[in-house]
């Protein structure tokens, strides 16, 4: 069962230039104590995307058109009030950068005791299960450490002290936005693992966004890759990496430096920029940058069926399968 | 926390023997003889001499200052040229009226910049915004002194719903509070525009900032994030600029303290200058300068409290 299906979801900027589609007919499927993993480069809607599942979108974003289901209820058709019941509860967050996610001038204790402010506890039963979910993320002497302020510790332990607020709640669904990009390599695998174990023993999904393809592979079960506001391939780990059918996929895997196995000078890129959002092109959003353009891509190519659960935007699958 | 405190309490101990010496200095430099004015013009050089000797006017420059700081230790400010009293006491009998004024004047101004400020952030570009943003900036542009005149001319003339003169009956509060109003709103008044901007800003900045979308990401009512997690943040430059401003709210006190004949050290200065009683201008500059230093301090200790980064030196 899906604990989030996104259909068709497409927002929209208003710029001076005109409204910036920074996504369009987004669909995907997060599973039910699955992670689910969402690549792109910069500017591929990402962030738009996560934004507007939690409703905490920019004051000039605007839904187009779509649906966000949450366990099989529209997100989008609820009220902001029905909204905030749902944040830090169902559904969480871990943010970026760790050295910005915490209020500066209150104990780590006091504001892991305040967003439990729905539950009717007492202020030490709080502090308790505050100290207990320290532990659980691997912050030693979790009882003292309450009394701290954010910037007594290191970057690495905000982050797992942000970790341990977002599954203090036992969400159903874990938004995790790049949480190990600023963090050095050695703490990225520790935490990586660490909320592995905790999706375990909690039972949550994860939505974990990252642009690297290293830890996707690692750590998630299923994986979409996103291009310029499109959902240009999604499918198992195994199949979109091992077996790419999208040629923006295959060129974002050859970029990868932990794939490159020949010593070079450069390292590879993918030529071109992403498009315009305000005007852009008719065909596919890819064709401008993409090795194995032709004549059908002046259309928009359909999401087709590359395998079982493995589906890309391609004209080429299509092709391969009348040829 | 001690440990800040105590090295705030140096620095201003520091500052405080810095600033008293160069008023020292200044004071020295102004031309014009204290002996002749105290003396007048028929006195004998043997009188002259019998009174710059117990005046320490005859020794260096060093020791004079030397003596200045031991005997301001000691409370001892010298003698009021004319009615021969303590100038400590003098000055002292003054302070609390000025303290009194400039106090309620920035609480008063404080308070509701602090609430506009808020409310101008919160609801960003709203009708209510833009109105608060252009009465800020033209109360911040008009001087006490007109304000003390207008007021005075409307409230105490006119309608006669404030006394004009005077700071009230010793003893009675109700009479000294009704006395405080006109002289204190001549004071605020631009305040509450400069730091409703100030917190306008300010809130602007810290409710775009990483941890406030975290609380919002968490379900935390607005209000909470408003007033619990952003104002926290966003009032330490207030605080600074509030400690800093004492000094303004001094010079404004003496304005207002003529305008409405109210005693207190800006009319204490003002008439000890006009009449070179030269004991008491220094007295009662010293005390200002005492007053400004610790309300930085305090500022800074407030700062302090308010914000662990700065109690950890960070």
């Amino acid at each position: 069962m899906a604990v989030l299906d996104i259909r068709d979801l497409s927002v929209s900027y208003a710029t001076p230039r005109g409204p910036l589609k920074a996504l369009r007919n987004a669909s995907m499927t997060i599973s039910e104590k699955k992670i689910t993993g969402i690549v792109g480069e910069s500017g591929c809607g990402k962030s738009t995307l996560i934004s507007s599942i939690i409703r905490l979108m920019a004051p000039n974003a605007k839904v187009g058109s779509g649906e966000v289901r949450f366990k099989g209820e529209n997100l989008l058709a609820r009220s902001e009030n029905e909204m905030r019941a749902l944040r830090g509860t169902e559904i969480s967050m871990v943010f970026q950068d760790p050295m910005q996610t915490h209020n500066p001038v209150l104990t780590v204790g006091r504001q892991m005791i305040d967003i439990q402010y729905r539950d009717k506890l007492s202020k030490a039963e709080k502090r308790k299960r505050a100290a207990e979910m320290l532990a659980l993320v691997g912050i030693p002497d979790p009882e003292a450490r309450l009394n701290q302020y954010p910037f007594e510790f290191s970057g690495g332990m905000r982050q797992r002290i942000a970790i341990a607020m977002a599954l203090m709640a036992k969400p159903s669904l874990l938004i995790a936005d790049e949480p190990t990009t600023a963090l050095d390599a050695t703490l990225e695998v520790q935490i990586i693992k660490r909320l592995r174990e905790l999706q375990d023993e909690i039972g949550c999904s994860i939505l974990f966004i990252s642009h690297h393809l290293g830890v996707i592979a690692e750590l998630c079960d299923e994986v979409v890759v996103m291009y310029a506001g499109e959902v240009v391939e999604s499918g198992t780990v195994r199949d979109v990496f091992h077996n790419p059918a999208h040629p923006y996929t295959r060129a974002l895997l050859e970029c990868d430096p932990g794939h490159i196995k020949v010593r070079t000078r450069n390292l590879p890129t993918i030529p071109g920029n992403i498009p315009d959002l305000v005007s852009l092109p008719s065909g596919c959003i890819f064709a401008e940058r993409c090795d194995k353009r032709h004549e059908a891509c002046e259309k928009r190519p359909a999401m087709g069926t590359a395998g079982p659960g493995h589906h890309a935007a391609c004209h080429l699958i299509a092709e391969r399968e009348t040829a | 926390m001690l440990t800040y405190i105590l090295r705030r309490l140096g620095l201003a101990a520091v500052i405080t023997v810095l600033a008293v010496t160069l008023l020292f200095l200044i004071i020295h430099m102004i031309p014009g003889d204290p002996i002749s004015t105290m003396l007048g013009p028929k006195a004998s050089p043997e009188m002259r001499a019998a009174l710059e000797a117990r005046m320490g006017l005859d020794k260096p420059l060093i020791a004079q200052i030397g003596l200045f700081f031991a005997n301001m230790l000691r409370g001892d400010l010298g003698m009021d040229v004319f009615s021969n009293r303590p100038v400590t006491t003098i000055v002292l009998g003054q302070i609390p009226y000025t303290l009194t004024l400039i106090l309620v004047s920035i609480l008063w101004s404080a308070v509701l910049g602090i609430a506009l400020g808020c409310y101008s952030a919160v609801n960003r570009n709203s009708l209510g915004d833009r109105l608060t943003g252009v009465l800020s900036v033209s109360v911040i542009a008009v001087p006490a002194f007109v304000v003390s005149l207008y007021s005075l001319l409307l409230f105490a003339v006119k309608l006669q719903w404030f006394p004009a003169i005077g700071a009230g009956e010793p003893g009675d509060w109700g009479d000294q509070l009704h006395h405080l109003v006109l002289p204190s709103l001549a004071i605020g008044l631009s305040w509450v525009g400069y730091i409703a901007r100030l917190v306008r800003a300010s809130m602007l900045e810290v409710m775009g900032e990483g941890h406030v979308r975290t609380a919002r990401a968490f379900g935390l009512p607005e209000r909470r994030i408003t007033f619990g997690y952003a104002l926290r943040l966003a009032i330490l430059p207030t605080v600074t600029v509030i400690g800093v401003g004492m000094g303004f709210l001094l010079s404004a006190a003496v304005f207002t303290e003529i305008v409405f004949s109210r005693p207190g050290l800006g009319k204490l200065v003002i008439d000890s200058i006009t009449t070179r009683n030269y004991p008491v201008v220094m007295g009662s500059v010293l005390f200002s300068t005492l007053i400004f230093v610790a309300s930085t301090t305090l500022a800074d200790i407030i700062n302090a409290i308010l914000d662990p980064r700065i109690r950890a030196g960070k």
